[in-house]
This record gives structure tokens, sequence and C-alpha cells, in this order.
């Protein structure tokens, strides 16, 4: 895994080219289930097969593409409730307490955003996967505990209702499918 | 739940993380599984087709690819799906989710009416911070309120996946 996450280093982002940008636009939304994908993304842009899989490569060196992979649909497979949780966390020990609560069961995000106080003193996010609600609210029970005096205070705010959610989009893209799962 | 049998799992299981990028990629999966290469791609047109999957394919970082920002924005109730409707129009949103807070604690009561004006949230995306800025900047003066723009500052964890465990899931 080319991937470091604990903390993630700041990279500039890495510029991608016009040919770049097409390879995103021809493959944010899977690539062909065919033998040779490489070939059938490089013909719709006039483009080697090659050519389509070492910018794909280059771009996943540069963490532009984080991975390639069959990516599960966590809801299909039965992880029915997510809850967005959000902690007021001392920034002294958020660094280090965020790299290990990142590796508990059920985590799928954690990131350290900015409060905005007053309204909103929550510092680090970590979205969790669970069955139901109450698997949720046991797997933010192991992290309060594993946060322990360093947090204040902490919320679970779950999605009642998903209104929108595609990958990622460059604009210009013309959406073939017309909609999302 | 939908019904998936061992070699799905192990599918799942072996690839949701990585797939390898060589010259026939669906062939060195099924030799990894060993099944053939027919079979593998049969499988995940199926896995894809039953929403299992949601695609084959590359998981791009917005930020290194282009920019994006999480934000809320507080709606009273009755207004809820207007602004969402709003928002969902607005270019570069990708995700877009009503979220109900939830106390845990009684004393925290009156931050929770406070924050609960916080009930949409979504990612909005843009090729670049400037035009990030002004997409965000249009949309809450097209929503006439303020955004909670929560930038990420730090990636501790970022959607590699994790191990599915299916026989609780089974159970549920």
């Amino acid at each position: 895994m080319s991937v470091s996450t604990c903390p993630s280093e700041p990279r500039a982002a890495g510029a991608l080219d016009a040919l770049d940008r097409a390879i995103v636009l021809a493959t944010q939304s899977g690539l062909p289930l065919v033998p040779d994908p490489w070939g059938a993304v490089g013909r719709s842009l006039g483009l080697d097969g090659d050519e389509v899989r070492s910018r794909m490569a280059r771009m996943q060196e540069a963490g532009i593409i984080r991975r390639v992979a069959a990516v599960p649909n966590h809801y299909r497979l039965g992880y029915l409730a997510n809850g967005m949780t959000v902690w007021n966390v001392d920034d002294a020990e958020v660094l280090r307490l965020g790299c290990e609560v990142a590796r508990l069961p059920g985590v799928s995000h954690c990131y350290r955003r900015p409060r905005h106080l007053p309204d909103w003193p929550y510092n680090l996010f970590v979205m969790l996967h669970g069955r139901t609600r109450a698997e949720v609210e046991r797997q933010a029970e192991r992290l309060r505990e594993r946060l322990g005096d360093a947090c204040r205070d902490h919320r679970i705010l779950y999605s009642s209702r998903i209104l929108k959610k595609t990958g990622l989009r460059l604009a210009g893209r013309v959406d073939r499918q017309g909609g999302q799962r | 739940m939908v019904a998936l049998d061992a070699l799905d799992r192990r599918l799942i299981d072996a690839f949701q993380r990585d797939l390898p990028l060589c010259e026939r990629p669906y062939a060195a999966m099924a030799e990894q599984l060993g099944v053939s290469e027919a079979a593998v791609l049969a499988r995940l047109n199926r896995l894809d087709a039953e929403g299992v999957l949601s695609r084959v394919g590359p998981v791009f970082d917005h930020a290194r690819a282009g920019a994006s920002l999480l934000a809320a924005v507080a709606v009273p109730d009755a207004e809820r799906d207007a602004a969402a409707a709003v928002i969902n129009a607005s270019p570069g949103v990708n995700h877009n989710y009503a979220r109900e807070p939830q106390a845990r604690e009684p004393q925290a009561r009156e931050d929770l009416v406070r924050e609960q004006r916080y009930n949409l949230w979504f990612v909005m995306t843009a090729a670049d911070e400037s035009q990030l800025t002004a997409r965000l900047d249009a949309l809450e003066a097209e929503l006439g309120r303020p955004l909670l723009r929560l930038p990420m500052l730090e990636a501790f964890h970022i959607d590699l996946g994790f191990p599915i465990p299916w026989a609780e899931l089974e159970g549920a």
C-alpha cells in the first residue's frame, strides 16, 4: 500500500495535464469490465492502452489516485447505519489520538478539521459504519474510552437520508448514467 | 443484504483495497483466486449491477486531483428539501446527506440545540482552490445562509476499506 495515512504529509497537488484529466473523466465511474480495460479506455480517448495504464500508475504514485479497487458499497453489504462522529479533542493530543482511533473497528475515515467557535467546537471527525445504530454507538463508546480525558465532548450525526452520492466528478463530464445509486 | 457466495466474498476481501495495475488485471485477479478470467468478469459485472460494488476502478483524492471541502448548513426542517435541491443542483457538489445529531449527555442539550441547525452536509469539489471558494460563496449567497466550512487539515485514515466481518453481517 503506497498511501501513508498516519498522518498524511501534505503534498502538492500533482499537476494533471489534459490527457490525465481525460483519463480521470473516462474512469471515475469505473473501469470497463472487459479483459483489456486500459485498451478500452484508450480507444475512447485515442490513446494506447499502455499509455493509459502508465499514466494511471503515475497518478497513483503521486497520490492523486488513492487506489484502484473493487470498491464495496457498504450499505448493500448490510452496514445500514453510518455515523459521522465529531469529537472535541485537546489540540495538543489530537494528532497522536487521531492516529490511534483511526485503527479502531468500523472506522472508514478519520480527519482533523478546524473548529468554528462558538458554534462548532469539534476538531476530529471519525466516520463509523455498523449494521445498526446500537453497533455504531458501541464503536463510539470504544473511541470515547480511547480518547479519555483529552476529549471534552462528542456527537454522533447519523445520515437520515442520502440525498446525493457520487464519486469524484470533474467539471465537464457528461454523465452517461444520468443518475447515481 | 444481498446473498453473496464464497467466491464473491474472497473477491471483495482480496481486491477492495487494491487491484493489480498490470496489463490484464482481471486475469491476474483470476489467477490469484484460482478461477478463470471470464468468471471474474462475470462476478464483477453481477456485483456491480446488484450495487454490491459501487464501482471497479480508481478512487481519486479530491484534494490532489483538485480541491474539495466538507460543508454544512443549518436550515429549518420545513425548508430542508428545498435547500437540499439547491445544494444538489450546485456545480461541484458530490455528496449530500441529511444528518441528525444525537446528544449523549443531558447537560449538552443546550449545545445540541445550537448545533443541530447543521442538518445538511455535503462535499463541494472544484478544479482548484479559487474555484472552490467561488462555488461555496455562490452557493452561500443562493441559500442565504452561512456555510460551516470544514477543510481537511490532517488525514489519519482515508477510505482504504476495512475487513468485512462476513459472519457477523450474516447474523444481522
